[in-house]
């Protein structure tokens, strides 16, 4: 075989690797727009389920949803964003930052559901803030740090080096070259970050299960302390618990949530991109 | 003459490499005093030490003994504030770097870094060091324009502004001239006979030839260790030492 028949065979091979890839994601979605969008209503989108869950709407999941992607923010992204300043702005190479970044590719790895059982444990039982949704957000946020700490720090240390040496030559602090050089420069990137952690949170089941999830309420929550309903569970929930479901109202749920993580990875795409645009350097 | 930096055998050693050699210099106020010499000298890791930027490497064990005294005092000793002595001792490096801010904000940036808010005062300063770098006529209408958008040789300049808004007492120039076009690099030498009236000045020169052109007092280096250190005419017309003469001459280099 020549040089050039298995050059175009190679180039052939990557290039099909390459499409298959993107094969899953443009079938998922399009199957669950096709089978799905039927149940796409105002009613669908503003009611509550009625009928044991057979008809009505699902907007308690949904505000749930919301709700728990923003506690999770709230939870996650101070200590993520602390922690990944820290470790690339400050921290020196110790026994004791080696074992941070040890914990945090760990926490990586653990299932989700394990994340559910020790959110469960501490928050739900220990802390005795019970089934509510801020225990299901500091799950949650427990869950993303990982994520937002990597990609954090990532975008810190893209932030060339020499602006950081240039301002200490001018009389700069540690914090201010930090606050006034580094982090501007690299927000978007962190944002990024942020929002691909609360988009796996916002679509996880495992860790509400336990900590905040209900099965079915009459009315929106009014207490971070209470429970609520959240598009994954009442996803789980409709296609296993309900006898007779309609296929249509499964699929419309699937529709909802997935326009909404989907959502946030285009408002993640698009930030970086015009930052790309903007960025000087 | 009044001594401004008084280097007392320095020895600066990164994990293996000794970088200085027992370095003694005595650093003349209002003068240019030049470092020369091949790459791998330690120009510049003297000039880092002066402003302890070198406190900055954080891959490698550094260590330094002997003594550098600014005006008399010991700017290793502990509790000395390092912020305040790197606005008292300036530096301008080899490739202009501006922050990723506006004009108005990297000439403003040392001032306001050490707490001056007076919208006021920092318009001044603005004026005056960009007028001191001679690059005031050319960007007086665009002050809060990126200042990455500026060309090579303005960038420099800004660079310059930027260091003198610190109103420093010593200025560090590490290889000023490296990126800059034969004219501009003549504006660069002539401004800093302007500037010696006000500054110390120690420049780590581009060539010889520059070297010549601009040193009050030049001191030679050589593989971590100075080697000869005069007034500039004694130097580059009778060095004492053969390897400076080898130097100047170009026998290597």
């Amino acid at each position: 075989m020549s040089r050039q028949t298995s050059q175009k065979i190679a180039f052939a091979l990557l290039t099909a690797m390459a499409v298959i890839v993107v094969v899953p994601i443009v079938l998922v979605v399009v199957y669950i727009v096709i089978q799905g969008f039927g149940a796409i209503s105002w009613e669908f989108l503003t009611g509550f389920p009625s009928n044991g869950m057979k008809s009505g709407g699902i907007l308690p999941a949904v505000v749930g949803t919301v709700v728990l992607t923003f506690g999770t923010a709230l939870a996650s992204i101070p200590i993520s964003v602390g922690a990944a300043i820290y470790l690339a702005e400050y921290a020196r190479d110790s026994w004791l930052t080696r074992a941070i970044r040890m914990a945090i590719v760990n926490l990586a790895g653990i299932p989700s559901v394990v994340y559910g059982l020790f959110g469960l444990g501490l928050f739900v039982l220990f802390l005795g803030l019970g089934t509510s949704i801020v225990a299901g957000s500091l799950t949650l946020g427990l869950m993303t740090m990982p994520v937002v700490i990597s990609t954090a720090e990532e975008a810190l240390l893209t932030v060339p080096q020499r602006f950081r040496v240039v301002s200490h030559s001018l009389g700069a602090t540690r914090w201010q070259t930090v606050r006034q050089v580094v982090l501007p420069n690299a927000i978007p990137g962190i944002l990024t970050g942020v929002i691909l952690g609360l988009e796996r949170a916002a679509g996880e089941t495992a860790p509400i299960l336990f900590t905040v999830a209900a099965f079915y309420l009459p009315q929106l929550p009014r207490s971070p302390l209470d429970q609520t309903m959240a598009l994954p569970y009442h996803l789980y929930v409709i296609s296993t618990q309900v006898p007779g479901m309609p296929l249509e109202m499964q699929y419309g749920t699937a529709l909802v949530l997935l326009v909404m993580v989907l959502g946030m990875n285009l408002v993640a795409t698009l930030i970086r991109s015009r930052f790309r645009r903007r960025r000087q350097w | 003459m009044v001594t401004k930096f008084l280097i007392q055998s320095l020895v600066y050693r990164f994990s293996d490499t000794v970088a200085l050699n027992r370095v003694t210099l005595d650093i003349p106020a209002n003068q240019i005093t030049v470092v020369f010499g091949p790459s791998h000298a330690g120009k510049s890791t003297l000039l880092r030490c002066l402003n302890r930027l070198n406190d900055l490497i954080e891959y490698e064990e550094t260590e330094l003994a002997g003594r550098i005294l600014l005006d008399g005092q010991d700017i290793y000793a502990p509790g000395v504030d390092v912020t305040e002595l790197r606005r008292r001792v300036g530096m301008v490096f080899a490739l202009p770097i501006p922050l990723p801010l506006t004009i108005h904000e990297n000439v403003t940036y040392g001032p306001r870094m050490r707490g001056e808010k007076q919208p006021g005062r920092l318009d001044e300063l603005v004026e005056r060091s960009l007028r001191q770098a001679a690059l005031w006529d050319e960007v007086k209408d665009r002050l809060h324009d990126p200042a990455m958008r500026l060309s090579g040789g303005q960038q420099q300049r800004l660079c310059v502004a930027r260091t003198l808004a610190l109103e420093p007492e010593v200025i560090l120039l590490d290889n000023p001239t490296s990126g800059l076009d034969p004219l501009s690099t003549a504006k660069v030498e002539s401004s800093l006979q302007e500037l010696k009236e006000q500054y110390t000045i120690v420049l780590v020169p581009h060539s010889v030839q520059q070297a010549a052109r601009v040193a009050d007092v030049a001191a030679f280096m050589l593989g971590g260790e100075l080697v000869e250190v005069g007034p500039g005419e004694r130097i580059f017309t009778r060095p004492r030492e053969a390897r400076t003469e080898d130097y100047i001459t170009g026998r290597f280099g």
